[in-house]
Parts: structure tokens; C-alpha cells; sequence
């Protein structure tokens, strides 16, 4: 790749994880390089899709991993054991695969992390499994030196079956944009919590495992459904500029249909964070045929973790690749967030 | 949202935007020249308009140029420089997260503290003071902002604020740099938007001689979309008739004469002092420094501040192809400039500009720009 143009004494920082430009450039040059597609028509690295899936008979398998490093562990609407069961779940829903065979589980323990945490974190992963109808099934534990690593880091996999995997690229001219509830939730509770803004309002996280949703919009939309993601880290602005990228469509939202909650909103305001740029744990992103658009909304409205779902755009030819924002005064681009997000100063 | 008889009541109406977009298309029409082109010298007012999209109804043939609007943005390097020589002398400083990146002479703040020196990052120069109380230490707080921010940091000092805190002022004062930029001879501002807060403090009054000088009208207005459209109907109103005036349609906050307890904090500190303006000129009067009666808190008399050994460094080169001063005086506009979105970006900024989210270049690239969507 372009290795040549990197600076020899180059760092990584904390904008390469942050789910912007800068961690898909990262990906990009240092993992991916020349990774070839699975030759059986699979997706793999390459792709730098939620999840791999491999031909198995007449099924896929497909499989994901995902490493969780919240900070605090615990916060309003959850805690990293249910955060890191639901993100491994949602990624392999989001492949179309939301019969999760199993999970595994690795955790890294700080010395000195309390016994008490530990087991609360547990209780809430066997929560998230429950609901997500699955189970951990293998494991692994390492405890590290005090100041070697903070507090606790959780890494999961998973394994799940389907006929069918949608990938995140396949929008088309005219396809329906829908989100399948509010946005910024997750990453305005977390960021509130984490700078002490002792705000007011019920800021929750909305960490949540999204395969019995997605079924739903499957079993109702069928071939009609061309694409998912679920937008993590980066928010809504980086998960539909992937998908526009990958797919050569400009995205035209419409600012005003998008769900975001009045707690989300004002602390957006007061912060200076675009709830677009903050992290989702239990949403997704779908592109709809436009004649599923209707009985899949209608589908996913009938799910209590998609009552508030919307169409909030649709696919466009001009600017491929970007997403312009009809904030309903006028248009602009959405752009993607570069790297961390700062509550602003001033 | 609730709908009270089918009529729906809300602060941001895209309904009576429209009908004020239609309104500048016809007044810019009876006007009939092409470009009309006003200038606003607010970052605030530059995010609203950026950030709901507002150039794209816009008419064509109107103008809108942000000028020296942004405290940061116009931090001059020697300036930069002053904190930058104490921090490297060992003293510790705190300041605002923005000051961190702006360019000296030869390093920023950050470079400093990639180097060791100690700066504490605040959100409020009361912060400021706290951690200063905590300290057994000298603790420098370099100050910037405009009269609104500089009126918090008189507040303090008035506040008695611990020994071992001090001032490094890089404060600045609007209205004399609004002089400046009328009388610069390539200007083609036929009229001024002012800021709706900064005018909070010195009342809409301050304006008047301004005017009556160069009979050029000045509206005050806020910062929500339908205050920044209906700000700019007036002014072009006022364009369209010749009429050289003062016009406060900010009427919820500001006042003729302004916040007058403001105004005493602020002139009980700070003096005025002529001085440069990154990228602008020498503006008279243009930077707020302590009075007298307040030096024992004044960094500049506390403290030795040799800058001039940061001065035998070259500037980088491509510094040399920054045009942030000719952005900042509303003769270009960021894509004009060939370093912008490429070699300066907000990870990397280049120019002051790119620094600030209240930089003309920072709030372009966040919000992609000024591209002509209409024809999309």
C-alpha cells in the first residue's frame, strides 16, 4: 500500500480508534493490505465489513470478533459485559446472520480489580446472552500487573448460521435509509458520565442485543433489505459515509427525520458533539428496496427495540460517496468525524 | 413536539426561513448589483450558517464573508510566543483547549508540551483560579477571547483571585478592528452583521460612530437561523435604501447601551492598547491589556518573558502558502487556499484558521465547505 509515505517514526494515537477516517486509513495500510476476498465469493478483510462469512455447504458461516474497553465499566443503560455480548450479536446480525450459534469470551483483569465488578459484569453477560438467545460457550482469563492495563478489557467472538448475508455495500439508486431508533444515545451517556457533567435528564445507553429486531426485518422485508450496519463508534455520519463509499451513492438525509432524544439533544447542544458523530449500541442502519421500505419500517415499529424507527433518506447519484444533510433550512455535507470527540471550550 | 391547533409554534421554523430566503432574493434583486457582499466578523455566527446549511439559500449574487471573528484565529505569533517562552522556562500555564495548537514563531503550546512543559487545559479562566489555589506554584492563565470572555476574566481578577496566579492577556476588542477592515482599500463590504453576544456587553451604541464615519449600516443579530436571515434582510433593507444606520435585531438581548456593569468590570481591569492582529494588521486599540493598578497579577510584569531566542528559527515553508490573514479579512475565502483540506486539516493544522472551531477553515472543512448544492 502506501507504506512509503509514512513517516518512519510515525505513532499510533487515540484518533486511530475512534472510528473515523483516520482508524479506516489504519486498518487500511497496517491489516488489511493486500488481503484477498474468499475465493468461494465470501467476504472477508478485504471487505472491512462487520463480520467475515464463509461458505459452509449450502449456508454461510459467519463470524465476527469485537474488544471492549469502556471507560467507566458500568454507566446509565449498562456495563461492558452487556456491551460487549450485544456488539458482537449486532455485528453478526448486521451480516443477515441473527441465528447466533455461540460466543466466546476473553477478559483481561487488571490487579486490584474488585471481585464484587467482576460478577456484576458476569450476571449482565448471561443477561445479554439470554436475551440474544445464545451462550458463551469457551473462554479465556488473564490478570495483569497493576497500571499494565485499565481496569478491564473484554473480547468476544462470535459464530452464527444464514442463507443469506447482506453486506453493507449493496445500496442502490433509490433505496430507503432507515434507523432503527434515536441516535447519539450510548455516546453522550458515556461522554456525560466520563467529564462529570452531573447533567440533568434520563441520558441512557441504548446497549442492546438487535438480533430478534433485525429477524423481524428480514422475515418482512426478504431480498428487499440490501444493506446493514450498525453505527458504533463514528455515529450515523461514519457508518452512511462507509456505506455510500462502498456502494459509489450519495446519501440525502433529512434532518428532521431523524430520531434523536430531547436528553441527546440538549446535551449535543451544550457539548458542541453532533448526536450524527456519537456511538449507537443497539442501533442499526438498513438501505430498503423502495417497495420493502414500508412493510419493513412497519415490521421493525412492531418490535419494542424498534418502535421508534424512521426512513430518514434515500439513495442518490450525484456525489457518490458523501451525505448531504437537508437540515430543513438548506443543504450541506455531513461530514465524518476526524478522531476523538471533545466537548468544545467555548 | 406538540401541535397546538394545527399551527405549529417552534423557534426553528424551516417555513419562515423559506419565506426569508425569498425575501433576500428580492432584495438583493432591487438592489441590482452583483455581488452585494456583507461581512459578519463572528465564528458563532459563521457555525450557525455552516452548520444548517444557510449559503444554500443564500442568493447567488449575495456575499456573506466572515471577517476577524474568531479571538483565536487572530492571536498574533508573538503572542503565542510569550506563553510559549514560559512554559519552556518552566512555569506553568493553563489556558483554553483551542490556544494549544495555534502556531508561534517557531512551536505551538502543544509542541512545548510534547517537550515537557507543563499546560493544564480549562474550560473557564474561574477554573483557572482553582487550580491555582491548589498549587504552591506560579500558575500563568494565558487569556483569550474577545470583550465577552476578556469581561470573565476581569470578573476574577476583581474576585481576588490566589497570589500565585497570573495574567498573560491576549484579549481583544472588536469594534476597532470593524474600522480596520472598512477602510482597507481592497474591501468590498457594503455592510456589517455583528455579534448578537459581544454586543450584549457594549449595547448596539457603540456602533453608531462607526457608522456616521463610514456610512456603512451595521445590524446586530443573534445566532439562531431565522436571527442570522432576518439580520441579513435588514441589513440589505438598509443596503437598498442608502441608509448608513445602526440596527438591533437582537432585541431580546442586547440593549442600546448595553450590559453597563460589564462594561465598568471590563474598563476597571483592562485597558485598550494598539497592537497586530494575526494576519489582519496593526489594529488600534484592538488588544485588551491590564491596567496598571493590576500588574502584580500581570504576567508580563511577573515574569522575564525572553521570546526573542524562539525568533532564530525559520518558519516551516509551508507557512509561507497559508492565506489565513487574507480569510480573516474577507479578501478569500478558504477554497481559494491551496494548503486547505490537503496539508491543513484540523489533525494538522497549518494556519490559525484550521485551529479554532471558530476558524473560518476548521468550520468549512467540518461542515464540507461551501459547495453549490442547489444544482446537486
Amino acid at each position: 500500500m502506501s507504506a512509503s509515505r509514512i513517516a518512519p517514526d510515525a505513532k499510533v494515537m487515540l484518533k486511530h480508534g475512534a472510528g473515523g477516517r483516520a482508524m479506516r486509513e489504519l486498518i487500511q495500510q497496517v491489516f488489511v493490505g493486500d488481503a484477498k476476498a474468499p475465493a468461494d465469493g465470501g467476504i472477508g478483510l478485504a471487505a472491512m465489513d462487520d463480520g467475515a462469512a464463509l461458505r459452509v455447504g449450502d449456508e454461510w458461516l459467519v463470524m465476527t470478533t469485537d474488544s471492549y474497553v469502556v471507560k467507566p465499566p458500568f454507566f446509565p443503560g449498562g456495563d461492558i459485559g452487556r456491551l460487549a455480548v450485544s456488539g458482537t450479536v449486532n455485528d453478526l446480525s448486521m451480516m443477515g446472520a441473527t441465528e447466533i450459534a455461540a460466543l466466546t469470551c476473553a477478559v483481561i483483569i487488571e490487579e486490584g480489580f474488585p471481585r464484587a465488578d467482576l460478577e456484576r459484569i458476569k450476571a449482565s453477560i448471561s443477561a445479554a446472552c439470554a436475551e440474544a438467545g445464545t451462550a458463551i460457550v469457551t473462554g479465556d482469563t488473564k490478570v495483569m500487573g497493576r497500571g499494565e492495563i485499565d481496569g478491564i478489557v473484554l473480547n468476544t467472538a462470535g459464530v452464527a448460521f444464514t442463507r443469506r448475508v447482506v453486506p453493507d455495500c449493496g445500496l442502490a439508486l433509490g433505496d430507503q435509509i432507515i434507523v432503527t431508533g434515536t441516535i447519539g444515545d450510548h455516546g453522550l451517556a458515556v461522554m456525560a458520565l466520563r467529564h462529570s457533567l452531573e447533567l440533568e435528564g434520563e441520558l441512557c445507553s441504548d446497549v442492546a442485543p438487535l438480533n430478534g429486531l433485525i429477524r423481524r426485518a428480514l422475515e418482512a422485508g426478504g431480498e428487499g433489505v440490501v444493506a446493514m450496519k450498525d453505527p458504533t463508534r463514528g455515529g450515523l455520519a461514519s457508518t452512511l459515509h462507509e456505506m455510500a463509499g462502498k456502494s459509489r451513492v450519495g446519501i440525502v438525509l433529512k434532518a428532521s427525520r431523524i430520531p434523536v432524544s430531547p436528553s441527546v439533544q440538549a446535551t449535543g447542544e451544550l457539548l458542541g458533539i453532533d448526536p450524527m458523530h456519537a456511538a449507537n449500541e443497539g442501533k442499526a442502519v438498513l438501505g430498503v428496496r423502495p417497495d420493502a421500505a414500508a412493510s419493513v419500517l412497519a415490521a421493525l415499529r412492531s418490535h419494542p427495540l424498534g418502535r421508534q424507527a424512521e426512513i430518514v433518506g434515500s439513495c442518490v447519484a450525484q456525489r457518490p460517496g458523501f451525505v448531504i444533510l437537508d437540515t430543513g433550512f438548506g443543504l450541506r455535507l455531513l461530514v465524518e468525524p476526524e478522531g476523538e470527540l471533545l466537548p468544545r471550550i467555548c | 413536539m406538540s401541535d397546538i391547533g394545527g399551527n405549529r409554534l417552534q423557534f426553528r421554523d424551516p417555513g419562515r426561513a423559506a419565506a426569508m430566503a425569498e425575501m433576500l432574493e428580492r432584495l438583493v434583486r432591487e438592489i441590482g448589483r452583483d455581488p452585494v457582499s456583507v461581512m459578519h466578523v463572528c465564528g458563532s455566527h459563521e457555525q450557525a450558517i455552516a452548520r444548517f446549511g444557510l449559503r444554500a439559500i443564500f442568493p447567488r449574487q449575495l456575499e456573506v464573508i466572515m471577517g476577524p471573528g474568531c479571538p483565536v484565529c487572530v492571536t498574533d505569533m508573538p503572542e503565542v510566543d510569550e506563553a510559549v517562552a514560559l512554559a519552556e522556562d518552566g512555569v506553568r500555564i493553563a489556558t483554553y483547549g483551542d490556544m494549544l495548537r495555534v502556531p508561534g514563531t517557531a512551536r505551538s503550546l502543544a509542541d512545548a508540551q510534547a517537550a515537557g512543559a507543563r499546560i493544564d487545559v480549562v474550560y473557564s479562566v474561574t477554573q483557572a483560579a482553582q487550580l491555582a489555589a491548589n498549587l504552591d506554584e506560579e500558575l500563568v492563565f494565558f487569556a483569550s477571547g474577545f470583550e465577552t470572555t476578556a469581561v470573565a476574566t476581569a470578573a476574577l481578577l476583581l474576585s481576588g483571585p490566589p497570589a500565585n496566579f497570573s495574567i498573560l492577556s491576549a484579549h481583544k476588542y472588536i469594534p476597532p478592528v470593524m474600522e480596520i477592515v472598512a477602510e482597507m482599500p481592497q474591501t468590498r463590504v457594503e455592510g456589517f452583521l455583528a455579534a448578537g453576544h459581544a454586543a450584549t456587553i457594549t449595547g448596539c451604541a457603540i456602533f453608531e460612530r462607526f457608522v456616521e464615519r463610514h456610512g456603512i449600516p451595521v445590524v446586530v443579530a443573534g445566532f439562531e437561523p431565522l436571527d442570522i436571515l432576518a439580520g441579513l434582510a435588514k441589513l440589505l433593507e438598509l443596503i437598498r435604501d442608502r441608509r448608513a444606520e445602526v440596527a438591533n435585531m437582537y432585541p431580546r438581548c442586547v440593549r442600546r447601551e448595553g450590559n453597563l456593569r460589564a462594561q465598568e468590570v471590563l474598563w476597571k481591569v483592562f485597558r485598550p492598547v494598539g497592537g497586530r492582529w494575526r494576519g489582519i494588521a496593526h489594529v488600534p486599540n484592538g488588544n485588551l491589556r491590564l491596567r496598571d493598578e493590576w500588574s502584580h497579577f500581570d504576567a508580563r510584569r511577573r515574569f522575564k518573558i525572553d521570546v526573542s531566542r524562539l525568533w532564530e528559527f525559520a518558519p516551516p515553508s509551508l507557512a509561507q502558502s497559508c492565506i489565513c490573514g487574507n480569510i480573516m479579512a474577507g479578501i478569500a475565502s478558504p477554497s481559494a487556499c491551496t494548503l486547505f483540506g490537503k496539508e491543513c486539516v484540523p489533525d494538522n493544522p497549518v494556519g490559525a484558521c484550521m485551529v479554532s472551531s471558530e476558524g473560518t477553515c476548521r468550520i468549512w472543512h467540518q461542515y464540507g465547505g461551501q459547495l453549490d448544492l442547489r444544482q446537486s
